[in-house]
This record gives C-alpha cells, structure tokens and sequence, in this order.
C-alpha cells in the first residue's frame, strides 16, 4: 500500500525536523560543517555518505547525545518548529523517546544485555513496567514480532539480530515520535531480513506519519526507500534533493560517481560507497576549499582555494559544485 | 608514545630521586649515628637541641637515638629491599613467562598452572610463613620477596610473548637460523619490556610496604638497624607520649609509595593506552 | 554449562594441591622442620625423640604422603606449644577475622563502589580529581601507620572508639577502615574502569534516546552490566583482607587468625602458622570458585547456555 511518491515540496513548508547550519567540532576540528536539512511527517529521507562522514554525529548532535570528545559549534536544531537547542537538559530528555526517537546500527548491541525485551520497550512509555504492558504487546505485534506475550520477557541473546531490530523500532516508535532518527538500521543483517526491516519503516513513515531520517551508506537502500537524499561528504552536505532527480541527474561529481559505481538495476547487489578512488581526509587533513577536491576528476584550482556554496540546481535541487554544469 | 611529561609527574620523579639520593647519602647527610642510644636523651621531641649532642630536627626515639638520621638509614633498607627482591621476581617472573609462552604447550600449562596457584596464595602469609621458618634476616627478606611475587611477571611475559611471538618478524628471524633463546632474548624481550616495566613499578612500590610490614611484625629487618617498620612498631608503645616516632616514619613511606603508585599509574596509561586507569 | 562447572572445579583442585605442596616444601626450607617445633631449651636426646616422633626422620616422599594423608583426613597435627590440636587452636580465632573480614568489607563495598560510579560518571571534574586522590592515598597508606594514625585520633584524642581489643562493634570500626582501606581504592579503580566501559556503550545511547536520564540509566541498565567484572574481584579482595588482618590484628590486638600467626611464629608454634596459611589459601580458592560459579548463574547469556 505505497502511497505515490508525492511531488517534492513538503519539507519546505512544514518540516517536522529541521537543522540549520549544524557545525561538530572534534579538537577544533570541524568534522561536521554547515549541515543543512529538513524532513516532514511521512517523509523518509536520507542521510548517505561514505564511512566517518559524520552521518552518526550528526545523528547524536539531533538527539543532543553527543560523545565527550565532540562539541558542538554553530547550529540550530528545529523540532516542529521549537529550538531544540535551547532546551533544559530536562526538557530535551522529555523530547527523547517522545518526540524524536532513534534506532541503531546494531540492535544486539543497543539493547541492554541484562534487560529484559519488555522492560526496555516499556521505558520509552515513561509508565511502570506493569501499566505499559499492553501497549508493549501490541507495538511488538505492530512492528512484526510473532509471539509477542512470550518474546516480551525474553533477553536480547535469545533473539536474532532482525528480531532485535524489530525491538529497538518498538521502543522508538511506542510514544508515537514525530520524527524517527535510523542510523543504518539494516547494515549488520543479512539481506531478507534488511528488506523486511526497510519496509516496516516505510509502512511505519506511510501509516503513522512518523517523518524518519535514514543514515545509510547503500544507495540502493536510498533507491529502495527514501523520497529524499542529503548526500555529504566528509561534513558537508554535497548534494541534496529529490530521489528520484538525483538518481536522474546527479549534480555533484561526488553523487555521480556514487551513482556510477551502483549497478543500474537499483535494487539487485547492494555496493559499498568505497568504490571511489582515493581516500576521505581525515579532519585534521581538510582541505582549504572543496573537502573532495583530492578525488574530483573536475578539480581546478578554484575549487581547491574556496568552499563552494550549496546552491539551487532546479526546484529543490542543491548541489555544492563550482561546476555542478558539468557534472553528466 | 609522546616524549612530554607534564608537571606533576616531574615533582613526582623528582621526589623519588630525593629519597633515592637521602637513601644512598646517609651515612653522608644524617645529623647523628643512627645506632647511638644516650638514654639521657630519650623520647625528645622533634627540634630538640642539647648543647652536647647538637639537634635533633625529628627528635629521638625510645633509646635517645636520633630519629631523622634512623630514616634516613631506614631509606637505605627500603631501597635496597624493593630493589633486590624486585630485581630476583623480575628475572624469574619474565624467563619462566618467556619460556611458557614461546614453547607453549604442557610447558606453559605446567608453568601458568603453578602461577595460578602461587597467586591463590596470598603473597603476604606465605612470606611470613617462610621468613619465621628461615629465621629473619636481610638476604631471607629479599629472597622470600623475590620468591613469592615472580607470578604476576610470569603473567605478563607469557602474554606478550605469545603476542610477540606471532608477529612476522619473529618467523623471520627464526628463518634466519636464530636459535631459541636468542630469539627470546634479542627480539622478544625488548619488546615486552613496556608492560613488565609497568608491573615492576607497582610492585616496587609494593616491597616497599612489604618490607616495612614485615618490619613492622619483627620479621623484616632487625632491630638495632633501622627500619621505617621497626621504627614504628617500636614507637608504637610510645604513641601517646611520642607521636613522632609514628608519624615521620610512616609520612616518608607513605609519601614514597604515593609517589611510586603515581608513577606507575602514569607509565601504564603511557605504555598501554586501552588500561588507561587501570 | 555442566563442562565449565566440571573444568572450573577441576582447576580449583590443582590449585588446592599447588599450594599444599608449596607448604610443604616452605616447611622444610631451613632442613630439619623438628627445629620448627622444638620448645625452647631442648636438648638434642630430647629433640631427636621428638623427630623420630613427628617422623621427620623419614625420607621426604614418605613425609610427603603422610603429610597429604593427614590433611586428606583434615588432621592439621598437634600444638606441641599449647599441648592440644592445631585446628581447634585455629578454629576459635577464626569468627574474630570473619567478623573484621566482613567489617572491612561492608566497608570498602559501600564506599569504594559509589566512589568508582561517581568517577565514572563525572568525569573529568573535581568530583573524580578528589576521589582519585581518595583512591590514591587508600591504596598507598602502610595499613599498620593508618591504624596508628586512627588509635591516636579517635582512641587517645577524641576518645570516641577503643583502642584496642575486641569489646562489642565499636571496637571493629577501626581496624575494618584502615584493613578495608586497599580494597576500597581496587573496588573503586575496578568499578570506574568498568561503569566508563559500559557507558561508552550504545545501549547506554539508546537508553537515553528514550528519554531516560543519565542518572536513571546508570541505576537501570549500566550498573548491572559494570557489576560482573566487579563482583569478580570481590572474592580476591575477600582473601587480600584475610592476609593483611595479620597486620591489622597485630596493631588492633584483635584476637583473629592474624594475631594468632604472629603469636604462634614467636612461640615457635609453626604448625598452627602452617594451618593458618593452609587455611586462608584454601578459602581463597574456594572464593574465587563460587564467584566465578555465581556469575555463571547471574548472567542470564550463560545461564542460557545450560
Ligand atoms: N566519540 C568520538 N570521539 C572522537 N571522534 C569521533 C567520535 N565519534 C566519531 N568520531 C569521528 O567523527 C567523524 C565522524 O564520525 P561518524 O560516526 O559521524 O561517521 P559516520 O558517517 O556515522 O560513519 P559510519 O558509516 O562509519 O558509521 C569520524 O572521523 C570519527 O572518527
Ligand atoms: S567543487 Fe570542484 S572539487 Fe568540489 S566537487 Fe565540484 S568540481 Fe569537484
Ligand atoms: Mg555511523
């Protein structure tokens, strides 16, 4: 029951989560710089970028659970419109779990190994363990958990990976969230179960409304699922716009070659984003001027002296090129 | 491994090296004979000057000797006791490690399994055991200390070796034709050296208590020489009237271990980043 | 799980045997162990009976096996000294070190842990700077000038607790701080080092992606993960508190195990000295059994592998 995707317009006007300007710093280093974008309810958009581009920190700084080691810089953070920067401590934690929630990358690993499934579902609830119950019951039926009254007291050992998964969706989404932050929900299971899980979020993003951000290096993940894409690289956001014009006519060197190196037929072996030769910098490395200027085929000096822009290339449509023309 | 060192662990360094120095000048730098009992000058307080003796800046003890120049040689003792008996643990410790974890095999198992039961008794009883039955004396001391704490290097060597000992230059170095023990020595040893540094550090600071513990309980150094132990143990009588005789001594030997235990905080979290504050 | 219980006992066994052997030998370091038992003053016609007597005059294997046969029968022998047998002698010292065991225990659980938490989780602040110097210093301190330095405060100053003795619990308030002292500081080091690990770890995230606080997922999910590499350590600390009650009960003049080895080696009683020894090895072995038995039980991962 796909709805059509909807002609891009929504996140312009009523976006359910917004950043602004989003700027990490590790040692004075800005590993995130200037990140921008926005999701609206029912929205599912993707956040895609090589290994250590700063998609999980970006991720954390929106749920202000940053690492000790990261700071954050300039940056604004809008939930339906509210400043989430602004807020208490004690209040962003009554945000946590209600209004924005947030699933990993392995699910074994985010569950408490000591806890019961139930118990861990239940405290997103904020209602004692004997009270939320039921509802407990019936999330773990809605996201696809057969069984639910015998796997609630059960511990993350005894289930499987996608089952884990499955776990850590209920306990995002039993609060009933605006927006839902999934940082690479599929990459440690193994294919059958990555769709499955894909499409529950959909369904979920469909039915509920729930406007979700989907952090992800595959972009056959991207094609599968994401009305939009924010591609970044190495803390900056290279290209952002419709999925479907992106795939169509990427307009940065960078999604280009990503696009290149995926098999046309979008859905079949899903490839990794280290096809492109070269390395990323690391943040003590970055250069003056385009982060991916040591690895741009169109290179000139240009790029490498300054920064270029996140400018509008068609209705919607931004790219960070000095020479998104050329990009074919 | 980066070559600075801060500020706190330069004073840490350079106290240590001032109780090394009072150690080694004593029979230079003490104000008195250690061992000359005037029992006219019994039980003085720190500071107390006689116009025939001279002062006495930390006072006397119970036989009218002066307590500084008696820490002063106790220093030596502690010294020469750590230095010893960790030397003694540490060839034991690192060759039985070394040889268990290069042949493996019922080697190691036979050598790690007494480790394990050597470690199951505690350290401190057995050497009581073993001094009262050899009868206390300095070499006794330092031989039931280098005898009863070679495990934990034992511990440390075998895993390091084992860790060494599959890295590719050790095969190659076989290939060349080195024999066993040249491997071990030439190659194995220098790089294992961190850790065992880091378990030799904490373990000095250790004998150091070791031996004025035992001191303390009669059975460590003895008595007309001076011990901070059986400097203590002695002025414990005399607590309520002399509380010097309590506090110098065990300030010197609390300062000295405080100081050890940093340093050897400090070398772990250098040598072995992941035990940061172990 | 079976098999792990089977190896673990198994291992517990070796180790038992181990250290009865290295007793064995210890004993007769110095040649003739008779010299150990003779009371003072013996002549050699009396010395020499006493050695056919003890069977000292037989070749070391067959003492070997005699001295394996009387302890596979829980014989430990007889005090020549105090004329009756070595276990009774040992046995009505032990509640007085079982009760300072477990003072210093009580006492270095309840302080040393918080204090580890309280690192952990302020890190980098003057809560952690204070309590590292707590730590520092607890693990430094020679417990027989701490004792002292208490005595002279809160005995002879303030007058507040006895100075020595065993008269009711006042008089275990002491000598447990200054004997808990070192395992509060490893209790504290080990539990810092474990709540940082489990901390950094994403359940800790997730936990706090629903909303909880840091304090509430501290108390519900990280404290219960720190706690098995903890609880591991308490067992070795347990038989470190037995060991260093000799120099705890000797300051104190508690009437415990401790005190008793020290009495028996200047009596020339070594084989109540022995006994001790024996028995605080095997306790520490038998401790470290049932934890790693116990946390076997806990984990619910190896629970599951029945
Ligand atoms: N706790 C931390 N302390 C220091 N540096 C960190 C920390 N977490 C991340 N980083 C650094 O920040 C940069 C961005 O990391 P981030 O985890 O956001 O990458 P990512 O895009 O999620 O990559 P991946 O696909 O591997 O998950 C990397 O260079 C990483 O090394
Ligand atoms: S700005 Fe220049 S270096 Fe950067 S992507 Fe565009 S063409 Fe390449
Ligand atoms: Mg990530």
């Amino acid at each position: 029951m796909l709805l059509a995707p909807a002609p891009f317009v929504p996140a312009l006007f009523a976006p359910a989560l917004a950043v602004h300007d989003l700027n990490l710093l590790i040692d004075g280093a800005a590993v995130v710089d200037g990140v921008d974008f926005a999701v609206a309810s029912g929205e599912v958009m993707a956040l895609v970028g090589e290994s250590g581009c700063g998609k999980s920190l970006t991720a954390h700084a929106i749920m202000r659970l940053l690492p000790d080691a990261v700071r954050q810089g300039r940056g604004r953070i809008e939930l339906d419109g509210e400043n989430l920067s602004a807020l208490s401590e004690r209040q962003m934690r009554r945000v946590r779990g209600r209004r924005i929630s947030m699933i990993f990358q392995e699910p074994q690993a985010a569950l408490d190994p000591l806890s019961t499934v139930g118990a861990q579902v239940a405290e997103a609830t904020g209602l004692p363990r004997s009270q939320a119950r039921e509802a407990v019951l019936r999330m773990l039926a809605e996201v696809g958990i057969s069984d639910p009254a015998r796997r609630i007291d059960q511990y993350p050992f005894e289930l499987s990976g996608g089952m884990c998964q499955r776990v850590m969706i209920a306990s995002a989404l039993i609060a009933r969230p605006a927006v839902l932050i999934a940082d690479e929900p599929t990459t440690a299971l193994d294919v059958t179960i990555q769709a499955q899980i894909l499409d529950l979020l959909r369904r979920l993003a469909v039915e509920r409304g729930t406007a979700i951000v989907l952090i992800t290096h595959d972009m056959g993940v991207v094609a599968d699922i994401a009305d939009r894409v924010a591609v970044m690289y190495a803390g900056r956001i290279a290209e952002t716009g419709d999925t479907a014009a992106i795939f169509a006519a990427p307009r940065h060197p960078y999604t280009a070659l990503l696009l290149a190196a995926l098999p046309r037929l979008t859905d079949v072996p899903r490839s990794r984003l280290a096809v492109i030769e070269g390395r990323v910098p690391a943040p003590a490395e970055f250069p003056p001027g385009c982060r991916f200027a040591g690895r741009c085929p169109l290179a000139d000096d240009h790029c490498r002296a300054e920064v270029p822009p996140l400018r509008d290339v068609g209705s919607g449509h931004l790219s960070a090129c000095w020479h998104s023309e050329a990009v074919r | 491994m980066r070559p600075r060192i801060s500020a706190g662990i330069w004073i840490i360094l350079a106290l240590i090296v001032l109780f090394a120095v009072a150690a080694l000048l004593a029979p230079w730098v003490s104000p008195h004979d250690p061992l000359r009992q005037s029992l006219l000058l019994r039980l003085r307080p720190p500071g107390s000057a006689t116009a025939s003796a001279g002062v006495f800046p930390l006072g006397t003890d119970d036989l009218g000797r002066d307590l500084l120049s008696r820490i002063l040689y106790g220093a030596r003792a502690s010294f020469a006791v750590a230095i010893l008996s960790v030397s003694v643990s540490l060839v034991v410790g690192t060759l039985l490690g070394l040889v268990a974890g290069w042949f493996r095999g019922w080697t190691a198992t036979l050598i790690m399994r007494f480790v394990d039961a050597m470690l199951s008794v505690p350290a401190i009883l057995l050497a009581v055991l073993t001094v009262a039955v050899l009868g206390p004396s300095f070499v006794t001391l330092i031989l039931v200390l280098g005898f009863t704490r070679w495990p934990r290097y034992t511990r440390v060597a075998y895993a390091s070796t084992l860790q060494v000992a599959a890295l590719p230059f050790i095969a190659a170095a076989e290939m060349s034709g080195a024999g066993s023990g040249r491997i071990l020595l030439r190659h194995v040893l220098p790089n294992i050296a961190g850790p065992l540094l880091v378990v030799a550090t904490s373990e000095f600071g250790l004998m150091i208590l070791f031996e004025a513990g035992l001191s303390f309980l009669g059975l460590g150094i003895q008595p007309p020489a001076p011990s901070w132990g059986s400097i203590m143990s002695a002025g414990r009588q005399y607590v309520e009237r002399a509380w010097w005789l309590t506090v110098f001594p065990g300030l010197g030997l609390f300062t000295l271990v405080v100081c050890v235990n940093v340093l050897g905080d400090w070398l772990r979290d250098r040598l072995d980043p992941r035990s940061a504050g172990r | 799980m079976g098999r792990y219980i089977a190896g673990r006992l198994a291992q517990a066994a070796i180790a038992t045997f181990i250290v009865i052997t290295i007793v064995f030998f210890v004993m007769r370091l110095s040649g003739d162990p008779t010299l150990l038992l003779v009371p003072e003053g013996a002549n050699a016609a009396q010395i020499a009976e006493l050695r056919h007597a003890l069977g000292f005059d037989r070749p070391l294997p067959v003492q070997y096996l005699g001295y394996l046969n009387d302890l596979a029968h829980f014989d430990l022998g007889q005090s020549l000294v105090q004329r009756a047998p070595v276990w009774l002698i040992v046995q009505s010292r032990i509640p007085y070190t079982v009760a300072l065991a477990a003072g210093a225990l009580v006492f270095a659980l309840v302080t040393g842990i918080p204090a580890g938490i309280a690192m952990a989780v302020w890190r980098g602040g003057i809560t952690e700077r204070l309590l590292s110097a707590v730590v520092l210093a607890g693990q430094s301190l020679p417990t027989f000038w701490s004792g002292i330095l208490l005595i002279l405060l809160f005995g002879v100053s303030l007058r507040w607790l006895p100075t020595s003795g065993a008269d009711g619990p006042a008089s275990l308030v002491m000598p447990s701080v200054v004997l808990g002292a070192l395992a509060m500081s490893t209790f504290a080091r080990m539990t810092r080092i474990s709540v940082l690990e489990e901390l950094g770890r994403d359940y800790v995230t997730a936990a706090r992606a629903r909303g909880l606080s840091m304090g509430a997922a501290v108390m519900r999910h990280v404290l219960r993960n720190a706690a098995i590499p903890v609880l591991t350590v308490v067992a070795l600390e347990v038989g470190n508190l037995l060991a260093g009650a000799v120099i705890v009960e000797t300051v104190f003049t508690w009437p415990g195990i401790g005190q008793l080895a020290m009495q028996s080696i200047f009596a020339r009683d070594f084989l109540v000295v022995q006994a001790i020894v024996l028995f605080v090895s095997v306790v520490y072995i038998a401790l470290n059994l049932l934890t790693d038995l116990a946390y076997s039980a806990v984990d619910p991962r190896i629970r599951g592998m029945a």
